[in-house]
């Protein structure tokens, strides 16, 4: 484990603070002419999403954190835990329906995700920009109503519930951005 | 590497901005009968400030040169010579400085007048800043009335927990975190982050009379309280300028050689020589005069329209 100099820091580094890890996502070196060196950090924590603002004077430092990416596959859901799998090396990482908050919407069986391990433990997973899921449960739309912008709820395979065109139907595959849960379009299958 | 690697960051259209500025602020000194000099990058000689680090050169004879961090000492040295008003626009350096709005080389234009009072100084400013940028003239703020307004401070008089207690308002403190105790930092902090984003947003700003611990090379006016003859000049929230009513006096020099000495040893960093040829001009005789270093790339930076340094600049600092 290293410590980051305040003249390492830059936008992309990854620091522990308080025990918990946190993506430099902003930095700026602020310095009045005849003055003090200071570095304008804005800091996202891994787990929570929150991000910090702090102000380091020069020569403070901090710890970097053992943070790493990892290729995975999502396994199955046994209640409230969620197991995923590592595709070199088989090994097996379960995350928390806390932990997986919102993103259990677009995941399937065998799907590919790519997790987040701080200290060697699963803090998150992020889905694939795009998902294809089969829906299961829709109302039928009203014949000859093409319209492309009023939705109705669908229920996809996983049982979750995404804003479809009404011209859906239950067998249709529809696909999904992960990033903000909206409609793309119909899979032709 | 890649085939971006080669290319400026700035485009054609600010690179042709940035020449045709530069003619303006030649024939802006022209018009006012300054002399441009030219004087040396490599010096012997170096300011000595805790905060500022120079670039060390090591000559194959084991002489240790420095690169200039602005050309003062130079101006000066021709003002004790008999110069009477004088400009030079060149390169400086200083260590350390990357950012945003920092590089480490960037282009100083400075310039000297001898018998200029500090309020004649702040008017050339304020003009030369209408003349490039044509923002309208600069209205005129105390550092205290600056501080006053935005940060709801005396910086004069307050302590270091007054200045905590202004950051713990403003939601500057951090959590978990008990504040340190340098007071100069929390000046700075607040100046930064409270102060300086207000100044010169309506029209250009200059700040004047600073703590009379920032005087670097500035007179000092006795108080109370007293205050740096120093001024600075501020467009849209952004350090652009900083003058000086000059410190003539080689002994008050010699003695913040030596305090500056001091404190840069505390701070870990090396001890710069104290001896130097300003001192001999000083001691010679330096006229009362005023100064004053730009920061050419920022003053392109602003009129460009751009918020950094890389958008003015052919090739930045990571790519030079």
């Amino acid at each position: 484990m290293g410590t980051y100099k305040t003249s390492d820091f830059r936008k992309g580094l990854k620091v522990q603070i308080d025990g918990e890890p946190y993506l430099m996502i902003e930095m700026n070196f602020r310095k009045p002419g005849k003055g003090n060196a200071l570095y304008e950090c804005k800091l996202r924590n891994l787990i929570r999403g929150t991000v910090l603002s702090r102000t380091y004077r020069g020569g403070e430092s901090l710890e970097s954190a053992d943070v790493e990416e990892i290729d995975a596959q999502y396994l199955y859901r046994q209640a409230d835990t969620f197991v995923f799998m590592e595709n070199t090396n088989y090994e097996q990482y379960e995350l928390s329906a806390e932990q997986v908050d919102e993103n259990w919407k677009y995941l399937k069986e065998g799907m590919g995700v790519s997790m987040m391990l701080y200290n060697g433990n699963p803090i998150t997973m992020t889905p694939p920009n795009h998902v294809e899921l089969e829906v299961i449960e829709c109302e039928p739309g009203a014949k000859g109503d093409t319209a492309t912008n009023v939705t109705k709820p669908a229920k996809v395979e996983n049982g979750a519930e995404f804003g479809v065109p009404i011209f859906i139907k239950p067998g249709n595959v529809i696909k999904i951005d992960t990033r903000t849960g909206a409609y793309i379009e119909r899979v032709n299958s | 590497m890649s085939d971006a690697d080669f290319r400026p960051t700035a485009n054609w259209e600010t690179l042709k901005l940035r020449a045709a500025m530069l003619q303006r602020l030649r024939d802006f000194f022209a018009e006012r009968g300054f002399l441009e000099v030219d004087t040396p990058l490599l010096s012997r000689d170096t300011v000595i400030d805790v905060h500022l680090e120079p670039l060390a050169v090591d000559l194959c004879d084991r002489r240790r040169l420095y690169l200039q961090t602005s050309p003062e000492f130079a101006m000066k040295r021709l003002l004790a010579a008999g110069a009477a008003a004088i400009y030079q626009i060149t390169r400086a350096f200083r260590d350390e400085e990357v950012g945003d709005r920092h590089n480490i080389e960037f282009t100083i234009a400075e310039w000297y007048q001898a018998g200029q009072s500090m309020s004649e100084a702040m008017q050339l400013l304020s003009d030369l800043g209408e003349h490039l940028l044509g923002l309208g003239a600069a209205e005129r703020l105390t550092f205290a009335e600056a501080f006053q307004r935005h940060a709801g401070v005396d910086p004069h008089a307050a302590s270091c927990d007054d200045l905590i207690a202004s950051a713990r308002e403003h939601g500057l403190l951090h959590e978990n975190r008990p504040p340190h105790r340098q007071r100069d930092v929390w000046l700075d902090q607040l100046l930064t982050q409270l102060v300086e984003p207000q100044l010169g947003i309506a029209g250009p700003t200059i700040l004047y009379d600073y703590p009379a611990d920032q005087a670097a090379l500035a007179t000092v006016r006795p108080g109370p309280p007293a205050v740096a003859e120093r001024f600075e000049l501020y467009v849209r929230g952004i350090e652009l300028a900083n003058g000086y009513h000059e410190l003539r006096d080689a002994s008050e020099l010699r003695e913040r050689n030596r305090v500056n000495n001091l404190q840069r040893r505390d701070a870990g960093r090396r001890v710069l020589p104290e001896d130097s040829r300003l001192l001999d001009a000083m001691e010679h005789g330096l006229p009362q005069c005023c100064g004053v270093a730009l920061g050419f790339d920022r003053l392109v930076m602003i009129a460009a329209g751009a918020t950094t340094l890389d958008e003015v600049m052919a090739f930045p600092f990571p790519i030079a």
